[in-house]
């Protein structure tokens, strides 16, 4: 898997013997004790290969330490483990080094972003990335910032662009060799979108991709007038990379206004749609629209989840995704190739695909002046919220949200910069993010599961379904294990064979996070961020 | 590729906004936000300012929807209107709420008698087996100490005549069925994959887990009884004047 390097990236790996090196990165999956990037390694499985806590011994799992943040922003960051030091995000914007076997505080750095910024769904950050000693943070105020892992101490800081038009970062960061790549939400307040990677030693741009294609680029054409200056296709969730190919590939949120269409016609390239880019140069390799000219908020903000596996027959490098738009997804992750979509929720927008893979337009169902039911609803039939694949059960796994809809009303709305930029809001029995201590819904009125699908089929295997609706994502372990949680302020394990409840652990908050795992001196721990704090189970000993 | 349970969405028409579609839950929700928002000042009816009715679209000057939505949020500088923490959906679904007043009319069966009225709740009513006022009465049901400031006189009535057109979501009832055979009922204050918390019938807190219940659910009627066979009209008239006078502490 080494590839041939740059040589002032083999100065900077050799001058930092036991740092996390590129090569690291590219080989996380053979240190499973730590966890070197947001969805623990390039290919976004959020999958542990740690086997010492399994289904037989889960019983014995309990609660090693809590880190109770100094925030009551949501806690949507996933932590690193780097060689027995944590680290993870207190929102919006401080990088806390902790003990991940006790909890204590090496150090913090806090960062205090622009009073100018304006993140449109919380002032949250989901993590940071790592090379080398140096530590990467995208902020709310859309800067990124290194800090040294050691000290907490800021080594360089570049705007990336600028807040008061309604710019921000609140994924974690994706460091490829020598670059940091970030990308740029805002969608909500009429941005144009954009990843852009940065040296990861001085911080200067070294390429940038508008996800909205400028004048005289291929798919510009696919934005009526001016509407591609102000048609959001903001990017919020990482993305992931394949070395062989040397392509990362990144989901793209919906285009803006959100909810009418009418002066953006066309597909509006590349929102809703994942993209995938020469990691060295930022080109443009391929892309597949999910969902296109959306209007019904149908980011495709997922992670990308890379999986090499047998596809009729044949070994395939493919590409699972469940979308907000409600349907789970297989790519040939080489070429984009559609090889198959299915539903993996109620949908009612679309019913099926033609033979590249363009979803069929259901007749009169748009976004109306009198409104519109719109299955999935607004949040999607799932979100932000990690999936996992297992390479061991063979099943994709999606927070998904049942029987969910919204009623889409489409209004007009002027853009003017720095202002919301939706036209108006879709309304919706089950609430936003905030999530609600008390709960007396009914099921026929939507309810929150893990859905197992069989990525060969499409087809649900298993369902683990919760009362309320669900923030979580989803990690899964060699041994079979699935660790999840919910609104309703559980962190449970399943079995992810068939779903069935090992354990759960009432954590008191929301869980609006991906949980992982990680070993210290060859002891196991799971962590979760749920809350306002972070939670660390390890079998007892 | 279902698409269930809508068709009791309602198009309520009037002069405050532009026709939207408004799910029940959103009304539902817009009465909610009017109740801890807005009724203090503007009384349940949405009339008890001088020269505003909320309900049907009065105000001391024309206002857009939009401006509507803003006043709302921002208050009304030099008057008692004050701002109010409210997304725009949110003050989109209290004006809804208001819109639908005007389409549900004022009107109720007649003029009734405070005193009479008490005496019927207490009494030949047997209100207080379930409902609560002040220190009195039962906590299985709603508590009615404030109703008169949060609901409509003619919600009021219709609630005695037709209880089951609207039960508000923390008023529903939950039957649980243990395994060892116990059947508790009672009001659901919370619920949640693994466990379920009620009111029962004997005021007490009752925390059941799930997964010891053989059978559970929401009653499909509420226990609260139809009056329209119980009281005369006249007598209907007084309890539904004595609850509406009932404005909490």
């Amino acid at each position: 898997m080494m590839r041939r390097l740059p040589l002032s990236l083999l100065l900077l790996a050799g001058s930092l013997a036991a740092q996390v090196t590129p090569d690291r990165l590219l080989n996380a999956d053979k240190e499973p004790q730590n966890w070197l990037n947001y969805s623990g390694g390039f290919m976004s499985q959020r999958y542990s290969p740690l086997t010492q806590i399994t289904p037989a011994n889960i019983k014995n799992l309990e609660l090693q330490w809590v880190f109770q943040a100094r925030s009551l922003e949501k806690f949507e960051a996933t932590p690193l483990v780097v060689d027995g030091i944590m680290y993870t995000v207190q929102a919006p914007n401080d990088v806390v080094a902790l003990d991940p076997v006790t909890g204590r505080v090496f150090w913090t750095y806090s960062y205090a972003p622009s009073p100018l910024s304006r993140p449109c769904c919380g002032r949250v950050n989901r993590g940071v990335a790592i090379i080398g000693d140096t530590l990467f943070m995208g902020t709310i105020d859309a800067h990124i910032v290194a800090i040294d892992a050691k000290n907490g101490r800021p080594l360089w800081n570049t705007e990336v662009a600028k807040p008061e038009a309604g710019y921000a970062i609140t994924h974690a960061p994706l460091v490829i060799k020598d670059k940091v790549i970030v990308g740029t939400a805002g969608g909500e307040f009429g941005i144009r979108g954009f990843i852009a990677a940065y040296d990861v030693r001085t911080g200067k741009e070294a390429w940038r991709f508008y996800t909205i294609p400028g004048p005289g680029e291929p798919g510009h054409e696919t934005w009526s007038g001016d509407s591609w200056k102000t048609g959001g296709a903001s990017v919020w969730m990482t993305g992931s990379y394949d070395p062989a190919l040397n392509l990362t590939y990144w989901g793209i949120g919906n285009a803006g206004p959100d909810y009418n269409g009418d002066k953006r016609i066309g597909d509006n390239l590349y929102s809703s749609s994942v993209v995938a880019l020469d990691a060295d140069t930022g080109k443009l390799k391929w892309y597949y629209q999910f969902s296109p000219h959306d209007e019904f908020d149908y980011d495709a903000v997922q992670v990308p989840v890379l999986a090499d596996i047998t596809w009729q027959g044949q070994p395939r490098k493919v590409m699972l995704w469940a979308n907000r738009n409600g349907f789970f997804y297989v790519l040939d992750r080489a070429t984009g190739k559609f090889l198959l979509g299915k539903p993996f929720v109620e949908v009612n927008w679309a019913d099926g695909f033609d033979e590249v893979g363009r979803p069929k337009r259901v007749p009169g169902k748009v976004p109306t002046p009198e409104g519109t039911v719109i299955f999935p609803g607004n949040q999607g039939g799932t979100n932000w919220y990690s999936p996992s694949f297992s390479p061991h059960t063979g099943l994709f796994y999606i927070p998904s949200w049942v029987n969910y809809s919204s009623v889409y009303i489409k209004a007009e709305q002027e853009f003017e910069e720095g202002q919301r930029f939706v036209g108006t809001s879709p309304r919706s029995s089950i609430g936003g993010l905030g999530g609600a201590r008390v709960n007396t819904r009914k099921e026929d009125e939507g309810y929150g599961a893990v859905r197992a699908i069989d990525p060969m089929t499409g087809d649900r295997k298993w369902e683990f379904k919760m009362n309320d609706v669900t923030d979580a994502g989803v990690l899964t372990t060699a041994s079979d294990l699935l660790f999840s949680g919910g609104r309703e302020g559980y962190f449970y394990a399943l079995d992810a064979r068939n779903g069935e409840l090992l354990w759960k652990a009432a954590v008191g908050g929301s869980v609006a996070s991906g949980p992982m795992s990680y070993a210290v001196n060859g002891r196991q721990y799971v962590a979760i961020s749920a809350g306002n704090s972070l939670f660390v189970y390890a079998l007892k000993q | 590729m279902r698409v269930a349970g809508f068709s009791i969405f309602v198009l309520a028409a009037g002069q405050l906004l532009a026709q939207h579609t408004y799910t029940p839950a959103d009304i539902q929700e817009g009465g909610r936000l009017f109740r801890a928002n807005c009724v203090l000042c503007h009384g349940p009816e949405g009339d008890q300012v001088p020269g505003i009715d909320l309900g049907h679209g009065r105000f001391r000057q024309t206002y857009s929807d939009s401006a509507l939505v803003k006043i709302i949020q921002k208050g009304i500088p030099g008057t008692s209107m004050p701002p109010h923490n409210l997304q725009d959906f949110q003050a989109e679904i209290v004006i809804a709420y208001l819109r639908s007043i005007a389409t549900s009319g004022r009107a109720v069966s007649g003029n009734g008698d405070i005193a009479r009225g008490k005496t019927l709740f207490e009494g030949k009513g047997g209100c207080t087996q379930c409902h609560r006022v002040g220190m009195n009465g039962s906590r299985v049901g709603p508590d009615l100490s404030d109703i008169g400031a949060l609901r409509r006189t003619v919600e009021i009535e219709r609630s005695l005549l037709e209880p089951n057109e609207e039960v508000l979501p923390q008023n529903r009832y939950y039957r649980a069925v243990t395994k060892q055979g116990e059947t508790i009922t009672g009001r659901l204050l919370n619920i949640d994959t693994f466990t379920v918390q009620l009111l029962d019938s004997k005021e007490r807190l009752v925390s059941l887990q799930r997964s010891n219940l053989r059978e559970s659910g929401f009653l499909a009627e509420s226990p609260m009884p139809s009056y329209r066979d119980k009281l005369t009209s006249q007598e209907l008239a007084d309890v539904v004047t004595y609850l509406s006078s009932l404005k909490g502490i």
